[in-house]
């Protein structure tokens, strides 16, 4: 085994270095070395979106990318979309309209829709829909959710 | 504390029952900061892997370890030598009973591996590379065997054994017979020959449903560790702490007492959490190494040896007579075990027939060992596989009676007083109700048009039970009160057991702060499932909420020097019978101090009054005839809750069960090749449904309430998951003119069918 990488980032608008192995996915890097286990691990071969993150605003599943890569890029993690203000406008409507259940695949979810109104202000139930079908959730049946997410966008847009 | 059976309050004016308040732990989990099962990290922590078998049936020969020994890095590892050795015995574990023996060789192959993924040695290093690369070094030597995969094939007289010394158990009779066939039971009520000698139609078919499995997202994961003292703390994701600890104490040999379970947030269970697989394996490698070692499942490990619940063959065949009233039903129902006895024909048995009354019934039920990892429970276990086949007869014989189908389940329905095949008579139930809110509903009064488009309806019944719960409960001085409860929260139930708390202390849900305990710091308390949460450990919030009121009115009465009989409890305020004195829960709260000290309450439940539930599904739906794929137009359900005492939450269970059904019924299935391997172990291949699978699933909820719950409350959990198959199937009937009796109906499924009616190129 070749030795570890130094890797210089973003995380969350802060600037993080690590080693860590080549073999290593970023989602290994984030949960295990640097404490954010907020991503989650569900599958580990990019089918259920658990461990989705921004990468420089690009929805990505973190099991698909290794830490080295991570060298130079933005990323947002789940840890990183409230603020000192609050709650993000996705994270309180998935409150209100109880859009989790067990809450392991909502920090992907919240994620990926995040990815989605960032750049789209008014999307249809279809386009939710579409976007957010890398995201498995086996609780909700995905309504709350999608209502959730269309609630989020009409705030944001006001 | 005693609980009856005729408990319903009949109150109608709640204040917070029925409201919808942000869940007490929801900012936590929108925020990444909520701690599962596979979080957990450990100064000095281990890491685990297993090792599994490649072959469905086979007898180990040798296991050979020196190699993953000698790797750099690695700590320990352990094969079923180094578990305790069992008696032959059956032991209560709090999940139904389960042969200890059995037990322990499903965590830890003994001898034989039974199905593809069978764990067959564990390995503990300095991190989860080494250790997968130790596993990889350990040679097994296999003799292969003859893989069995059906129940058809298992039940063969000439079939390999899987367990050699399995007998059949027949009427609760062992046999003596050695078979794959574990047990063969039979209800009846009735006389089911005369019945069908009196049935102006019958129809009879047979259906095969596929094995599949819960889907959780959350992989199985645990970790443990074996303290120098012989304390053994395990930190796991899990429906029960407390039947972990009674597995992992018989596994381990040791007393319940040094078994401390912490359990951690979870990630979905629906039945498949209950069961350990890891828990023993981690505990064992923390013995020999000192340290604290994790474990957590792949994707591949959950699917290839968690899990699933039982695929079926099922015969089933009703008659009707000229008034269009059931006279009789029969069912042949054979269910798949797995690797290992303990099957679910016994509660799809209980279901079959049950939103019906029906005077003659027989069913002859069968749990049949076959190379697939022991099956386990999954939503309403055994029940959906059961609708799928007498609900599609139901819409067969309506069709043939030119009946409307929810008009027939009106007539024919089970109701207050009517015997189940299976022995009980039901209490107050609401089958009739939600018969009646479907064909009430404006989705089924909006006619659907289009080609290739079809609807269809179907019943659904699960009975819930109640079992023990405890809760304790202690009031703070700023008028809140903190909540322990011992029933680990999959979907909001801590809020929904809160609010029964606050209702009865006239205080608001958002003034309760529960918290779910580990088996130390709680009364015992079994698995959050069989629909009994909201139910059984609610109505302990409930009673914890009565022992703090009486301890209260107790202090108020000494404070203003009266009798306790002259101090009034209402919405929240002690007053003085002649109303001169009053004091609302906060401030006598905030006098305990000086009135005698803290205030606590505790109650341990174990409730009989169990109310059964019933859910009605209406399914829209259109097939494209080239590629045979279903598309889901609309769908409503509709369903008793009894009392919802979390209106959001309820809706959610309805949802997701219909989701879970919907995937059940058109896409998920396990798939073997012919030498028993699993073929699609991963999740692109095991296809659940998307998001853009789905549209909105429209609830309606019935509220008949449960005569045996103070608040009327029935549990919601399981029953939508029961309807979905069976409703897809006669909507297709509907719109395309198929019978499917094989689930999943998948693309492929519904060409063959088309073909086979039409002829491959023909339209007819």
């Amino acid at each position: 085994m070749p030795g570890k990488v130094h890797v210089t980032t973003t995380i969350n608008g802060e600037s993080v270095e690590f080693l860590c192995e080549p073999r290593q996915t970023i989602l290994e890097v984030l949960r295990d070395q640097l404490d954010l286990t907020g991503t989650k691990e569900g599958c580990s071969n990019g089918n259920c979106g658990a461990c989705s993150i921004l990468v420089d605003g690009e929805v990505i599943d973190s099991c698909l990318m290794m830490g080295v890569e991570a060298e130079g890029q933005e990323i947002i993690t789940i840890e990183g979309v409230a603020s000192a203000d609050g709650l993000h406008p996705l994270q309180q409507k998935f409150l209100e309209h109880a859009a989790l259940q067990c809450g392991i695949c909502t920090p992907g979810f919240i994620v990926a829709a995040k990815a989605l109104l960032d750049q789209e202000s008014d999307p249809s139930e279809e386009r939710i829909r579409l976007y957010l079908a890398g995201n498995l959730c086996r609780c909700t049946g995905y309504d709350k959710i999608v209502r959730a997410v269309q609630d989020a966008a009409s705030e944001m847009a006001e | 504390m005693a609980t009856k059976t005729e408990d319903y309050l009949g109150i109608t004016d709640y204040k917070v029952i029925g409201t919808r308040p942000i869940r007490h732990d929801g900012v936590d989990k929108v925020i990444g900061r909520a701690k599962y099962g596979a979080d957990i990290d450990m100064a000095g922590m281990l890491h685990g892997a297993v090792v599994r078998s490649p072959h469905a049936h086979a007898r180990i020969k040798s296991i050979d370890t020196s190699k993953a020994e000698a790797l750099a890095g690695v700590k320990a590892v352990i094969t079923v030598e180094d578990l305790p050795l069992q008696e032959d015995k059956i032991e209560d574990l709090g999940e139904g009973a389960a042969n200890l023996q059995h037990l322990r060789a499903n965590v830890l192959a003994d001898g034989k591996v039974l199905y593809h993924g069978h764990a067959v040695a564990a390995v503990a290093a300095t991190d989860i590379h080494t250790a997968q690369e130790a596993a990889d070094l350990i040679d097994v030597e296999y003799e292969v065997l003859q893989p069995v995969l059906t129940v058809q094939e298992a039940m063969k007289e000439d079939a390999p054994l899987l367990l050699e010394n399995q007998t059949t158990e027949s009427l609760g009779e062992d046999t003596g017979q050695k078979s794959n066939v574990c047990t063969h039971f039979r209800h009846e009520l009735g006389d089911v020959e005369r019945g069908f000698a009196e049935a102006e139609l019958v129809i009879e078919r047979e259906f095969d449903t596929a094995t599949v499995h819960q889907g959780y997202i959350e992989p199985q994961n645990a970790t443990a560790l074996w303290s120098a003292d012989d304390q053994i703390t395990v930190w796991c994701s899990t429906q029960g702490a407390f039947t972990v600890r009674e597995q992992a104490a018989q596994i381990l040999d040791v007393p319940v007492s040094q078994v401390k379970v912490v359990p951690m947030e979870i990630g979905g269970g629906f039945g498949g959490k209950i069961r350990i697989y890891l828990e023993p394996l981690a505990a064992v490698l923390s013995k020999k190494t000192g340290r604290p070692v994790k474990m957590v499942m792949s994707r591949t490990e959950v699917l290839q040896a968690t899990g699933p619940t039982a695929g079926s063959f099922i015969k089933c065949k009703m008659g009707v007579d000229k008034a269009g009233k059931i006279v009789a039903a029969y069912a042949y129902m054979a269910y798949e075990s797995g690797g290992f006895p303990g099957s679910w024909a016994a509660p799809g048995a209980m279901c079959i027939f049950a939103p019906y009354n029906i005077p003659n019934v027989l069913i002859d039920g069968y749990e049949v060992l076959v190379n697939k990892p022991q099956t386990m429970a999954y939503r309403a276990p055994g029940a959906t596989n059961a609708a799928f086949a007498s609900e599609t007869i139901i819409d067969e014989l309506c069709e043939q009676l030119d009946v409307d189908p929810l008009e027939f389940r009106l007539k024919n329905s089970a109701r207050e007083g009517t015997r189940r095949a299976d022995g009980p008579v039901y209490p107050r139930i609401g089958n009739e109700e939600c018969v009646k809110t479907a064909l009430s509903s404006e989705h089924y009064a909006t006619q659907l048009n289009g080609k290739n488009r079809g609807r269809g309806i179907a019943s659904g019944f699960w009975f819930n039970v109640g079992l023990k719960s405890s809760a304790a409960a202690s009031v703070n001085s700023d008028g809140t009160v903190s909540l322990v409860e011992g029933s680990t929260d999959i979907g909001g139930t801590r809020t929904s057991i809160a609010m029964q708390l606050a209702e009865v202390l006239g205080i608001r849900a958002e003034d309760v702060k529960p918290q779910v305990a580990d088996t130390d710091s709680i009364g015992d308390t079994d698995v959050t499932g069989g629909s009994r949460t909201t139910f059984a450990t609610g109505w302990a919030a409930y009673q914890c909420a009565l022992d703090i009121k009486e301890q209260l009115i107790e202090r108020a009465a000494k404070l203003w020097e009266i009798s306790t009989d002259d101090v009034v409890f209402d919405d929240g305020t002690f007053s003085s019978s002649d109303s001169s004195k009053t004091l609302s829960f906060k401030e006598l709260a905030g006098m305990l101090d000086e009135t005698g000290g803290p205030v606590m309450g505790r109650a341990t439940v174990n409730p009989s009054g169990v109310g059964g539930a019933f859910a009605v599904m209406i399914a829209d739906i259109e097939v494209d005839t080239e590629t045979g794929k279903v598309e889901i137009l609309r769908v409503s359900v509709i369903q008793d809750a009894g009392k919802a005492v979390y209106p959001s939450y309820v809706e959610g269970q309805m949802q997701g069960g219909i989701a879970q059904g919907i995937g059940w019924a058109l896409n998920e299935e396990y798939a073997y090749n012919r030498d028993g391997l699993l073929t699609n172990a991963s999740l692109l291949d095991y296809r659940m449904p998307t998001c853009l699978d789905l549209p909105m699933i429209e609830t309606h909820i019935v509220e008949v309430p449960n005569p045996g719950h103070p608040y009327g409350v029935r549990g919601v959990g399981e029953v939508p998951i029961v309807p979905p198959a069976a409703a897809i199937a006669n909507a297709i009937y509907d719109a395309v003119g198929v019978r499917m009796t094989n689930l999943p109906m998948s693309p492929g499924e519904v060409l063959k069918a088309l073909w086979s009616k039409n002829g491959e190129n023909g339209t007819a």
